[in-house]
């Protein structure tokens, strides 16, 4: 398999302002292409690539973009979900960190389709830092023509304003973000109308993630079809993971699709750490369902992970070792998600809330079976009924683990955690 | 007009489309239950109780805003719809400070009403709710451990009232309904009108409970205790009996106040027909004398803050003449004093109202007569109906008793005060009197009467053009007084009630349990109040025999020295 670097090429190796640096390393390239070329042909391309969005939803790209492009209204906007705050996340820090031109150029490429005047990335709060980088980047590209007024010479005009995130997980969902964006309040909207639709103060808004965007020059540049053979039949393309946990070599790696879990495990990240064995992987974030050692094989690629009931999510790799209660584990998980829900709807902000209740009647021995019965109930409400995706993927991390490791939920309601992690208090255990 | 077909619980139905799933299954008389929604006012899709399942599509979707598709197919009542509610009720219960059996909304509780309903039996979980202790102003009091975060107030308090001091803060179990820097409704522009009140599914906002003042007045023998009653209670107190809305209670009500032991039983009807003669005046004196216009209407003490905090530039529009309530406050501690020969100092008011910005009005620094507060405790239509619950009367069966005579006097006119648009009918049936010098006999002025938002009309009346506008909700005044700004409209006298529907509706009133016939009741309960005015001998305000006999013996004439020291105010910039 070769070894394909797009998005991390220029990791670490330019200056990530300089747009002198980023172009002589091979920037720039696709939206040079992409000025010379129709609207429509760039939204083919777009299509022929089979780029799946990459925050978490997987929706597929060019066909997002063909509906935004379709809808008959002005102003468009662009907007950069830059929030990443998926626990285990740290991917589109990098590329805003060391080349966020790359972003740049692709939310460029997207204005030079729109027609869109006004662009937005909305980066986490915590990042402070590196919103300086984009800033200072965004005034180099426009210094440098890449930018601002009468782009490339070719009349268009796009300008790029950074915003601070709000602090709260929720507000990566893309309506709360737009909320969020508007000054409001960072709650979910009611869907449909979508964000391509009615977004950004009740406009069409293309709205993406980072690693998105930044895939954009590329397919320009090679052509659809060409940056999809990096990848597998359905999902084209490279992807940026976030190896994390009981691994030895931890970090963002970029893998073609296709490469399995346990080539991405043991061949990049170097195997469990200290020794230990594996004991479940949780794929995707906190959001994401975990895995145990026997499906280890599956292949990163949508179709694949689906099959077997799993998704990528943003691209998050956690390792969990045999030293780990399952437990125990989730409700660090619930405790994240019970202060993160948004209080909107009622599955979320109560269910939330009482799974980690039942959850820490289980880690103190106090649990019984019928607990176990009502968690399975309380997140099936939650996964149909919850209002945005953050209330619906709270639970998965739960269901998953009770479909593989039920038992060890059920030597808790005994008052045994295995692993020692659990104080049992009540029972006098430990 | 395109039309949808579609399947709900196995029956076709079709609706136009836009239609709601929620309203398409009530084409079939099929009731999805809700929580949070009240139509057009607050569709969030919040609370999720009305899930519904829908072939085909994953998981389930609220009914109230989802729009039907041809060829839908909804269960709204299959096993995993039943069993989901179920769960979320029962999950809203987990954090909800039950306590039915002592709550202000018990019996007239939607929650409660719901969770009966779903066969929520038993709340599994452990832990109780951890939000924030109980907050009361002069009018309003806030039980956030009985909020479900349905965000009706919020949206009644912005959208209907534009006042907008409460909204949603913080998140996960954190999550509140709160002002801004947690202040006090108090110490904010809340108007105090209790429309949230109103709109509240559960008892999570009530009015802040004076009944135990009036009580310790009653069981104190020294002091001379009188009751005024505004005109909406009458047609609204049944309700709280079960009896028919919109029934005329008023002798029943005498009675009961009677038996609970107040010395004298009065109407605020009787300084209602004063208001008339002292604003009546006044519109005549502005008019002819180049005053400031348009008049604005002054007895609504919510609308009178809401212009304070909002639009100040008006302040000189609002009439000087203190409100009804106040009014009769005032007479009641100056010429009934003399009159009876009480000390004023012994004589306490009570009042009932409709309305919770009474409340407040009541202890505003200017409603003083001679250093004494012209009204000692306000109730509302609620409180009143608690105390006569609390004293073991068989309220349906009491005979009628009648008011207590030189303050218990009133017209057709002064009773219709308590709906959008009697004011103004009350005051136009005075001065086309005076302007006519006539005893006109057409006195229904139909133009004026109704229940939507903002109407206008002009009047002539004796070659003299009056314009008017009447306006009920502060949002509609707010929408008015911005035309005129704009020099967009203009009139001489508007009627500005704060209240949707004016006091019938008022923030005090019995709490409709089925929000979806709050129209309804309005106009049934406003219907009441046209009804006893056609029952009155006397039907204008002039015409009152015992207000004829307060000016002939104390006040001389509207508008005099005496008068303006007793019944008129002044505003101030807040
Ligand atoms: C609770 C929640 C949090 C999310 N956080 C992020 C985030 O931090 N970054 C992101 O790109 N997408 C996030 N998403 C997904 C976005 O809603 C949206 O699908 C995505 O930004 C679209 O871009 P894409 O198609 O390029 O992936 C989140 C979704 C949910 C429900
Ligand atoms: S699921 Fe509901 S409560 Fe949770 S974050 Fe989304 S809207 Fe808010
Ligand atoms: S609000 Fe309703 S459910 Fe809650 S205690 Fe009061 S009556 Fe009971
Ligand atoms: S009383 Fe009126 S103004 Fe005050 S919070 Fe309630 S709705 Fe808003
Ligand atoms: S106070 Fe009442 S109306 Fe307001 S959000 Fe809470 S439950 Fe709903």
């Amino acid at each position: 398999m070769e070894d394909i670097k797009i998005l991390s090429a220029r990791f670490g190796k330019i200056k990530p302002d300089s747009v002198e640096e980023y172009i002589n390393a091979g920037g720039y390239e696709g939206l040079k292409k992409a000025v010379t070329m129709q609207q429509e042909e760039i939204i083919e391309e777009m299509k022929k690539s089979n780029l799946y969005g990459r925050g978490g939803a997987a929706y597929p790209t060019g066909i997002k973009w063909e509906q935004a492009y379709a809808v008959k209204k002005d102003p468009k906007y662009l907007v950069c979900n830059a929030d990443e705050g998926e626990p285990g996340t740290f991917k589109d820090k990098r590329i805003l960190a060391e080349d966020p031109l790359l972003l740049i150029e692709g939310m460029t490429i997207g204005a030079y389709i729109m027609g869109a005047k006004e662009g937005y990335i909305y980066i986490r709060g915590e990042y402070s830092a590196i919103q300086r980088i984009v800033k200072s980047a965004i005034e180099n590209a426009k210094k440098a023509g890449y930018l601002g007024t009468n782009i490339l010479g070719k009349g268009f005009d796009f300008d790029l304003h950074v915003v601070s995130g709000a602090g709260a997980y929720v507000c990566g969902e893309n309506t709360a973000l737009v909320e969020s964006l508007e000054g409001k309040q960072g709650r979910p909207r009611q869907k449909p109308p979508y964000v391509k639709n009615c977004g950004l103060f009740q406009m069409p808004t293309i709205l993406n993630n980072v690693e998105t965007y930044s895939c954009i020059p590329c397919i320009v540049n090679v052509g659809g079809e060409r940056y999809s053979s990096f990848g597998t039949e359905f999902s084209g393309g490279t992807k940026l993971l976030c190896l994390s946990g009981n691994v030895v070599n931890r970090g963002v790696y970029e893998i073609p699709y296709g490469l399995t879990i346990r080539e991405i495990i043991y061949n990049l990240g170097g195997g469990v750490k200290d020794g230990k064995k594996l004991k479940f992987v949780h794929l995707g974030g906190s959001s994401g369902s975990c895995l145990p050692e026997s499906l280890l094989d599956t292949r990163i690629c949508y179709d694949d992970l689906k099959k077997n009931g799993l998704s990528l999510g943003s691209g998050a790799v956690l390792v969990v070792d045999d030293s780990n209660c399952v437990v125990d584990y989730l409700k660090a998980v619930m405790e994240f998600f019970e202060e993160e829900s948004c209080g909107k709807c009622t599955p979320c902000r109560e269910g939330n809330q009482r799974l980690l209740e039942l959850l820490e009647k289980l880690s103190q021995g106090r649990g019984t079976l019928a607990d176990i019965e009502k968690m399975k109930s309380i997140a099936q409400t939650m996964k149909m009924t919850s209002f945005c995706g953050l209330g619906q993927s709270a639970p998965t991390a739960l269901v998953t683990l009770l479909k593989y490791f039920e038992n060890e939920f059920i030597e808790h309601t005994a008052g045994k955690c295995a692993n020692g992690k659990c104080s049992m208090n009540s029972k006098g255990v430990n | 007009m395109d039309m949808i077909n579609l399947k709900i619980d196995g029956l076709d139905v079709s609706v136009s489309k836009g239609t709601t799933i929620l309203e398409a299954a009530k084409e079939l008389k099929i009731d999805i239950p809700t929580l949070c929604y009240i139509k057009k006012l607050n569709e969030v899709g919040s609370c999720r109780v009305c899930v519904v399942e829908i072939e085909g599509k994953r998981g389930l979707q609220p009914a109230c805003v989802t729009n039907v598709s041809e060829g839908m197919v909804v269960s709204t009542a299959n096993k995993t719809v039943r069993e989901t509610r179920k769960n979320i009720l029962e999950l809203i219960l987990a954090n909800h400070n039950r306590e039915c059996l002592s709550c202000p909304r018990n019996l007239k509780c939607e929650l409660q009403k719901l969770c009966n309903e779903a066969g929520v039996d038993n709340v599994y979980y452990e832990k109780k709710a951890l939000r924030s202790p109980v907050s009361a102003s002069l009018s309003i009091v806030r039980d956030p451990g009985k909020c479900v975060l349905c965000g009706r107030c919020i949206s009644v308090c912005a959208n209907v009232q534009n006042v907008g001091v409460i909204d949603f803060a913080y998140r996960g179990p954190q999550t509140a309904v709160t002002t801004p820097y947690e202040q006090n409704l108090s110490e904010n522009s809340c108007i105090n009108c209790g429309q949230c009140i109103e709109i509240c599914p559960v008892g999570a906002l009530q009015e802040k409970d004076d009944t135990d003042k009036v009580w310790s007045a009653i069981d104190n023998p020294g002091l001379h205790v009188v009751v005024q009653v505004a005109p909406a209670v009458r047609v609204a107190l049944g309700e709280e009996f079960g009896m028919p809305v919109g029934s005329n209670v008023e002798g029943k009500m005498v009675s009961a106040l009677k038996r609970l032991g107040f010395d004298k039983v009065f109407d605020t009807d009787f300084s209602a027909d004063l208001t008339i003669m002292e604003e009546g005046t006044e519109l005549l004196d502005r008019i002819n004398n180049g005053g400031k216009l348009p008049l604005i209407t002054s007895c609504s003490p919510g609308w009178i803050k809401f212009c304070e905090h909002n639009y100040q530039d008006f302040l000189d529009n609002l009439s000087s003449c203190k409100s009804p309530q106040q009014m009769f406050g005032a007479v009641a501690k100056s010429y009934y004093a003399k009159r009876a020969d009480i000390d004023p100092a012994k004589i306490f008011v009570v009042s009932v109202m409709p309305c919770t910005a009474k409340k407040f009005e009541a202890v505003r620094d200017e409603m003083q007569v001679n250093g004494y507060r012209e009204v000692d405790a306000v109730i509302t239509t609620r409180e009143l109906a608690k105390m006569i619950k609390l004293s073991g009367m068989d309220f349906t069966k009491l005979p009628d008793g009648t008011f207590d005579g030189i303050l218990g006097e009133s017209t057709g006119a002064a009773v219709i005060f308590g709906a959008t648009g009697g004011v103004m009918e009350a005051a136009l049936r005075t001065v086309a009197d005076i302007l006519t010098g006539k005893d006109l006999q057409d006195i229904d002025y139909k133009e004026v009467r109704g229940l939507e938002g903002t109407r206008e009309a002009t009047v002539e009346i004796n070659g003299m053009e009056i314009k008017l506008a009447i306006v009920n909700g502060t949002g509609n005044a707010a929408k008015l007084l911005d035309k005129i700004r704009a020099g967009e409209a203009n009139y001489h006298f508007i009627e500005v009630m704060a209240c949707r529907g004016g006091c019938i509706n008022g923030g005090g009133q019995p709490i409709i349990l089925d929000k979806s016939k709050t129209e309804e009741v309005r106009q049934r309960r406003a219907e009441g109040l046209y009804g006893i005015d056609r029952s009155k001998e006397i039907r204008k305000s002039h015409q009152n025999p015992e207000i004829k006999e307060l000016y002939a013996d104390f006040f001389e004439k509207p508008g005099s020295h005496k008068v303006h020291e007793h019944l008129h105010t002044h505003y101030v910039k807040r």
